[in-house]
């Protein structure tokens, strides 16, 4: 066989199940996309190549499965950055595949020319420049098995046009070889943590996004039942324990509920599974369950130890050691604990919005949660209305709620709900947003547009950056700098505008019967719903403090 | 030099990339680098790479940190009586 550069990359793709690639064609990945041209693999064309990187994102993340974009060049190669900054923190495996000037001319600052592989060192797990076509065999598959192997994240293939249009003979397709690691469990190490568990009085289980991509959430369940070890959870695993379960604890962390924060430093023994003790979860690490030991376990080596030094550590895939270590454990009611905690949770209630409030933002979100599916796709944008989601949304099902965690991206929501409305035609996906978050990528409405998806998209609209403005009101005397909008545009005119339906609820509507009408079709909607400017995501842990230590949402 | 310096051994894939992705690493987590020699080994595939570090609590991280990375196949940590390397080159330079 006699095959371009770009044909090679186009049927290995193939090759590896990719069935669908969202990008924008530009001079440098031209032969790619002449390339697709032929191919089954569906093409999405988006408006900005960060959305291109956030749908591959909400096809990873709702799948487990890696996902890929496309971008030309200098420009096309920085607008993917954030996100690939973003899948590297919450550990989303994407590959992406950039065009680059011919290889003559890098280092000469020629037309569309950036350093897409400097820039992307920090940012991906790991990242390739193609050298030549045949060096394509080795370099997409290997790049797949980077982000999809261990700890998962993004990977960046940078492929000169030359090397595109580079032809190569060859006789056969390589093989695809699934060398997955194994890693060691030692046996010694399970028994020690099992002793542990056994003779701990008040142990807690903090659970992570470790257990969302082991596809851990049922043996975490009869783990935790066994020994009745009460759970709680970081935003990235949220919908891997049963909510109703009276084990279960909630969200930790900067806007945990107060009896969860409380519970946390009381422990004696934590079970640090699929996390790494991140800063907005476990607040000031020296104050962080300071009478606990702490058994760790984690797939990537490197989070072991890196913030807090733990007892005991093992480094393995965390649902092959909970499958180990629950023939160890022995079955114990807790009884003492259990109402200790049932007590607790009596004592420091939930904040709560009023009940009779169609307008308060926990009220809308499980309103909205009562008119879809269990595993309907929730994807959120960030700030304020994020955090109420995390709190108040019943998250049932692992890889059902998709969230920008570790980066913090503002406009993460639409296009990753598209991405996971491509990738899940059955289902409903909502995406809520703010009116801050909601502007960071909504060209991305003429994506929706164009594919006529089931998203419907719902905007808090308070005005603000919430956040900000919150943090400014409680930490910075009140000077609200640059965290009002002096104008706030027509949402649901330039949705219209875009072809994509749209509702304006009004002070004098009622937002629950408009949604009501939203969710009995399955066309695209946004919904620009107004809320109280001032409303604040309560409790709160200021930065820097110990999780204990929240201000507000007090229930009196 | 103190004695509380030591060397990292490295045995790396031999490409233009490599070295940023070392150094990068060094930078980006605020760990201290005090000096580097690198040089290609055998048929030129793979490179050889030492780094002078000062010990400190973070070198068990720095460790892991590298063996994470997709391009370093071997890493070993030593003391500078072991690998006195930049030791000679300081003298050299004097």
């Amino acid at each position: 066989m006699r095959l371009s550069g770009a044909e090679i990359t186009i049927k290995l793709l193939e090759k590896l199940g990719i069935d669908v690639i969202a990008g924008i064609p530009g001079g440098t990945n031209l032969p790619l996309y002449d390339s697709l041209y032929n191919s089954s693999i569906k093409h999405i064309l988006t408006r900005h190549e960060q959305g291109a990187g956030f749908i591959a994102q909400g096809i990873a993340r709702s799948t487990g499965k890696a996902a890929v974009c496309f971008a030309t060049s200098g420009p096309g190669a920085t607008n993917l950055l954030t996100a690939i900054a973003d899948a590297k923190l919450d550990s989303v495996p994407i590959v992406a595949i950039t065009g680059q000037v011919s290889y003559d001319y890098v280092g000469t600052d020629s037309f569309q020319e950036v350093d897409a592989y400097g820039l992307t060192v920090p940012i991906t797990k790991h990242n390739f420049l193609v050298r030549a076509a045949k060096d394509l065999f080795r370099i997409i598959p290997e790049a797949f098995q980077i982000a999809q192997e261990g700890r998962m994240g993004p990977v960046l293939i940078d492929i000169p046009k030359n090397v595109q249009t580079e032809e190569v003979e060859f006789e056969e397709w390589p093989d695809f070889n699934d060398n997955s690691i194994e890693y060691d469990i030692d046996d010694k190490v399970l028994k020690q943590a099992a002793k542990m568990i056994n003779e701990a009085e008040k142990p807690i289980l903090y659970i992570g996004g470790g257990i969302s991509n082991s596809n851990s959430s049922d043996i975490l369940y009869e783990f935790a039942k066994k020994n009745s070890i009460p759970v709680v959870s970081t935003l990235t695993g949220l919908g891997n324990f049963p909510l109703e379960d009276p084990l279960y604890l909630g969200m930790l962390g900067m806007h945990g509920e107060r009896y969860t924060n409380v519970l946390l430093n009381e422990a004696d023994l934590i079970l640090a599974f699929g996390v790494r003790f991140d800063d907005r979860a476990v607040g000031n690490v020296n104050k962080f369950c300071p009478k606990a030991q702490i058994i760790h376990v984690d797939i990537d080596d490197v989070e072991i130890d890196k913030i807090r030094k733990v007892q005991v550590s093992i480094c393995a895939d965390v649902a092959k050691v909970m499958s180990k270590i629950i023939d160890m454990i022995e079955e114990n009611k807790r009884e003492a604990w259990i109402s200790y905690i049932m007590n607790k949770k009596i004592s420091m209630p939930a904040y709560l919005a009023e009940e009779n409030n169609e307008f308060h933002p926990m009220n809308i979100i499980k309103a909205v949660s009562q008119l879809v599916e269990d595993d309907s796709i929730i994807t959120t944008d960030v700030g304020q209305h994020q955090m109420w989601v995390a709190k108040t949304y019943p998250v049932k099902h692992p890889k059902t709620l998709l969230t920008s965690s570790g980066l913090g991206t503002m406009g993460f929501g639409l296009p990753a709900a598209i991405g996971a409305a491509i990738a899940n035609p059955k289902k409903t996906v909502v995406c809520f947003s703010g009116d801050g978050s909601i502007l960071m990528n909504i060209q991305e409405l003429a994506t929706l547009a164009d594919l006529n998806l089931n998203v419907k998209i719902i905007i808090l609209n308070n005005g603000h950056l919430g956040l900000v403005r919150q943090q400014q009101e409680l930490f910075y005397n009140k000077h609200y700098m640059a965290s009002r909008f002096i104008t706030n545009p027509d949402f649901a005119a330039i949705s219209k505008g875009f072809g994509i339906n749209a509702y304006d609820v009004k002070e004098d509507e009622k937002p629950i019967e408009i949604l009501k009408k939203v969710f009995a079709s399955e066309e695209p909607c946004l919904i620009n719903i107004p809320i109280e400017k001032f409303e604040n995501v309560l409790p709160m842990v200021p930065p820097g403090a110990g999780i204990s230590e929240m201000i507000g949402g007090e229930v009196i | 030099m103190s004695t509380e310096n030591y060397v990292i051994k490295l045995i790396v894939n031999n490409h233009p990339g490599v070295m940023s992705h070392i150094v990068g690493l060094f930078s980006r987590r605020a760990f201290n680098l005090e000096g580097i020699i690198c040089l290609g080994v055998g048929d030129g595939n793979t490179s050889q790479m030492y780094l002078l570090i000062k010990n400190d609590e973070r070198t068990e991280q720095i460790m892991k940190q590298l063996e994470k990375l997709h391009d370093v196949l071997k890493v070993s940590l030593h003391t500078e009586e072991e690998f006195s390397i930049f030791n000679k080159l300081c003298c050299d330079l004097e």
